[in-house]
């Protein structure tokens, strides 16, 4: 039984948002795993952010330091991590002064009071003292000795002195468990779990934890406390999942269902690695991963896989892409299937590794030498990242080409709650094998319908060939130069993807089918504008969203949906790419633009905002 | 229209050099050292007793890596540098397949030489051939990683000022398992190299010395002439001593801390003087040694100078593969989503 609160107010509430901000180091992601797992156990919505810093421990107790994590609880369906905060936990003064412009006005901020002092207040660069300025009049202060407290709480276990210290953000999460009325078992269990094989370390913050929640319910400024309900309504198997972790499985659910052993040669890249991570645990299920000496080798191994016959992919972020291009337009030469999974962050070069951008999207479609169509997919949700990596599997196989799949920071790294699928009725996955001996076989002889060629793989009887990087004769596959032929094949190359088209679902829109605005946008912006959206349509707006998970080739009706609207507005992370990959296919149409390219998502508020400017002029 | 090459012929039961052989032309330059060494592999498949069609050729770019389109077995022309990997990841996702890459020394040693160094240290059963000209053959004539310093070429017009690679250094530093040095005149000999190659199990690299009739005419002439090559070289086989020379009375013996060619019969050195061939040592010291000898104070060492057995990449990963599928508890993917998910009734 979850341990109830006696002597509180409890107000029920539809959705919260919270936000941890400490060192890189205090353990913020982690509290907000705990968090969102147990939220999730109690059948909340929830989605989450982190927000950290590339550098693995940046200086303690800067701004550059700041490490955060978000998470947005619901009794309803939630799509964001939220805007803004409702109750921040800042573990010092660099983590509440980075954070101040994200919280709501009158949001509760629950400070390490250890921590404020002038030494702290200086490497934050804080001239005043925040607590006594009147800068956070209007807030809810709770200044909590969470330090002190939590290293005396664990003072006979024997710790050394920084892993005493380390316990503290589980004093915080105690407070937090307390404010919103959690099961203290849940969060119990999740640190057991955590720290299985250290039980020492299990103790300590499993008694942190409960002595935070302790200290709350002696608190003045947390008299009362919130209460999520679960979803009602909401029947089958759930569980709390990231982008990276839901794209690995979709991979090891495509090779399960097409018979084929999944081979991912990859490089670890931030913030792709967890996908190599992930299935480099996975050998239990046939899983093969070769962490090769660069990108470039990690997509020539995978190129190699797939020749031999096994479902292969290669995992990366937007540096990776560009060294991976010479390479993807092999895939397209030889005609092999491949999945190329993209993870995109701010760029160009270096960029900003732990942020979030759609920028690679030119890149994807035309980051090649020569004419070199390739299959552009995008995921728009981190659950939907298992769904996406599962088609741009089919999609590869069944029509033996490079398929290159869109991800981003936002959905990698964040999490939601998932639905799960049962993997047994998913499409089926029939790739275009050759039986051996057949002596119809020729390299390039090609499926009538889909234009792809056949899947021979070495060892196979009597089906000795040859492919590689020049260019080939039709049907045979011979070496050729042929100026006729090659014209030929690259408008067979172009066209074999197009056909793709009748083999994805019709773009789908959310909202009247016909209307004043049209808000269109691809990828991980999904949660953001389809919370705008709604918002305004229960205002009584006009408006509709199209959401782009397809993105080469189009779905077949996207001309028809755009026609049907007043007004266009493309809404991306980037400049306007796909504002001008549309512009170039539908030239009659305006499309309007919003863009943003701070490595931060949109916010519901702002897009709400421009789309109100939109419909009212 | 005449019979694709591209198709297969069927299958027989025992494969002779005709199997190995495409329809197609080979377009190498007239009098280029490649067509023996094709000629070479072609009979030592024949001989070597691997079922055709689990051979597979791979290749990167350069006059050398149009190798697969001239051989009759499963094949790919990569990228330049590339074929090192590609062929990883066919060994990889197929062990049981008899992989060969085919590479030159531009595009093993320099765009591809990453992947090169790697290959050797992961020990991943396949057969390096390096052609080794000593120049760029396709490019036309330009210096290349094993150029010998102050050679001119179109891009040293004034000769280069770079030290070149020995293969055999770069294997021996990256730990390598087999290293083998031929020269393009010796049929004979090359066949018996690539047959041990395609017996050892793990990456086995076998230099070539290769003529490039166009762009570096007789550039290994000093070590393949008819009339200098007895004495210009040594022939390594494992158990045997190390003597050459035209008349056999010539010698290497180990003296302080290296390697010393004595005559046989001066200086009270016999036979039992000599060092005996030792491929097999798990220790390279010698192996090393015995790659770097140049002219004109040794003979270049060629035959197979190091053949050592240690576990290949792809057979620890099986083992780590049946390890972990038989102490997991989950079977499929419906499994793994299922962890850590709770039912909604």
């Amino acid at each position: 039984m979850a341990k109830k609160n006696q002597n509180a107010r409890v107000v029920e509430v539809d959705e919260v948002v919270v936000k941890f901000a400490g060192d890189s180091g205090d353990g913020m992601q982690l509290s907000g795993f705990q968090l969102s797992d147990t939220s999730a156990f109690a059948g909340n919505d929830l989605s989450t952010f982190p927000d950290f810093p590339s550098e693995i421990r940046a200086p303690q107790g800067t701004l550059a330091g700041v490490s955060g994590f978000q998470i947005h609880i619901g009794h309803k369906a939630v799509q964001t991590p939220g805007d803004k905060a409702d109750v921040l936990v800042a573990l010092n003064p660099a983590a509440l002064k980075a954070n101040m412009k994200w919280v709501k006005p009158g949001a509760t901020i629950i400070i390490d009071i250890d921590n404020f002092d002038n030494k702290h207040y200086k490497k934050a660069g804080y001239v005043e003292d925040p607590l006594g300025d009147g800068s956070l009049v209007g807030y809810n202060i709770v200044k909590a000795p969470i330090t002190s407290l939590s290293k005396a709480n664990v003072r006979d276990l024997g710790l050394d002195p920084k892993s005493a210290e380390r316990t503290r953000n589980e004093f915080a999460l105690g407070i937090l468990y307390w404010l919103f009325n959690k099961d203290l078992k849940l969060g119990e269990d999740f640190i057991s779990q955590k720290f299985a094989k250290k039980e020492i370390l299990a103790e300590a913050n499993k008694r942190v934890f409960r002595a935070g929640f302790s200290y709350a319910e002696t608190v003045e400024a947390l008299r009362t406390t919130y209460q999520i309900n679960p979803i009602l309504n909401r029947k089958g198997r759930f569980r709390n999942i990231t982008g990276n972790i839901a794209l690995a499985w979709g991979l090891i659910a495509v090779a399960e269902r097409s018979g084929k052993e999944l081979f991912l040669g990859s490089y670890p890249i931030t913030p792709a690695s967890e996908i190599l991570q992930e299935l480099s645990k996975r050998k239990e299920l046939n899983v093969k991963t070769f962490q090769a000496e660069d990108e470039i080798a990690g997509i020539n191994s995978a190129i190699g896989a797939s020749f031999a016959g096994s479902f292969a992919a290669t995992s990366t972020s937007g540096p990776g892409l560009a060294l991976k291009s010479e390479a993807i337009g092999l895939a397209v030469m030889t005609e092999l299937p491949l999945v190329i999974v993209n993870v995109q962050r701010a760029g160009p070069a270096t960029g900003m590794p732990t942020k979030p951008e759609q920028g690679d999207l030119m890149q994807a479609l035309y980051g090649r030498n020569g004419e070199s169509p390739v299959v552009v997919i995008a995921s728009s949700t981190p659950a939907n990242c298992f769904d996406y990596a599962y088609m741009a599997g089919k999609i590869a196989m069944e029509h033996m080409v490079p398929v290159i799949l869109l991800s981003d920071g936002y959905l990698a790294n964040g999490s939601e709650l998932w639905a799960l699928p049962d993997v047994s009725e998913m499409p089926s996955i029939d790739p275009p094998m050759v039986r051996d001996n057949d002596e119809d076989y020729q390299p390039y002889k090609r499926d009538p319908e889909k234009l792809s060629r056949f899947w021979a793989v070495p060892g196979q009887e009597g089906l000795r060939h040859r492919v590689g990087g020049l260019e080939k004769e039709n049907i045979t596959g011979e070496v050729s130069h042929g100026p006729l032929n090659h014209e030929r094949m690259v408008h067979i190359r172009e066209e074999k993807v197009q056909r793709i088209a009748n083999y994805i679902p019709d773009l789908k829109v959310h909202g009247g089918d016909s209307g004043e605005l049209l808000v269109i946008g691809w990828g991980g912006t999904y949660g953001a504008l389809i919370s705008a959206v709604k918002d305004l349509q229960d205002e009584g707006n006009n408006i509709s969203l199209a959401q782009f998970n397809y993105i080469k080739p189009l779905p077949k009706n996207t001309r028809e949906v755009i026609h049907r609207f007043d007004k266009v507005i493309v809404c991306e992370i980037n400049t306007g790419q796909f504002a001008t990959y549309l512009g170039a296919q539908f030239p009659e149409v305006r499309f309007l633009k919003y863009n943003k390219i701070q490595g931060l998502p949109f916010m519901i508020s702002e897009l709400k905002e421009k789309f109100i400017q939109i419909l009212e002029d | 229209m005449a019979e694709p090459a591209n198709k297969d012929t069927g299958t027989i039961a025992k494969p002779s050099r005709a199997d190995y052989k495409v329809s197609q032309p080979v377009k190498w330059c007239a009098g280029c050292g490649s067509f023996a060494i094709l000629a070479s592999v072609q009979n030592a498949l024949a001989e070597s007793g691997v079922r055709k069609e689990d051979v597979v050729f791979v290749s990167g770019i350069g006059c050398s890596s149009r190798f697969p389109y001239y051989i009759n077995t499963y094949g790919f022309h990569g990228l330049h540098g590339r074929g090192a990997v590609i062929a990883s990841g066919i060994k990889i996702a197929n062990p049981g397949l008899d992989v060969w890459h085919v590479t030159g020394d531009g595009d093993s040693m320099a765009i591809g030489g990453n992947h090169f160094i790697h290959v050797v240290r992961r020990n991943i059963d396949m057969n390096i051939l390096i052609f080794n000209n000593k120049i760029y053959g396709l490019t036309k004539g330009q210096y290349s990683p094993t150029t010998p310093r102050g050679s001119v070429t179109k891009t040293s017009p004034d000769g280069t000022i770079e030290n070149p690679f020995k293969p055999g250094e770069l294997t021996m530093g990256s730990q390598g398992t087999f290293f083998a040095r031929v020269v393009d005149t010796e049929p004979k000999r090359m066949k018996q190299v690539f047959l041990e190659a395609s017996k050892h199990r793990g990456t086995s690299v076998i230099e070539i010395l290769q003529n490039c009739v166009i762009f570096n005419n007789r550039i290994h002439m000093e070590i393949s002439g008819k009339d200098v090559k007895d004495d210009h070289q040594i022939y390594l086989e494992h158990g045997k001593p190390m003597i050459f020379g035209k008349n056999r009375d010539k010698g290497i013996i180990l003296e302080r801390a290296g390697l010393k060619v004595v005559k046989l019969g001066e200086d009270g050195i016999t036979e039992k003087d000599v060092l005996v061939h030792d491929a097999c040592n798990p220790d390279d010291t010698t192996h090393y040694m015995l790659v770097r000898m140049t002219l004109p104070d040794y003979p270049v060492a060629t035959g197979v100078i190091r053949s050592y057995e240690a576990q290949t990449y792809e057979r620890a990963l099986q083992e780590q593969m049946d390890e972990a599928r038989g102490k997991s508890k989950l079977k499929n993917v419906q499994d793994l989503l299922k962890q850590n998910s709770w039912n909604v009734k």
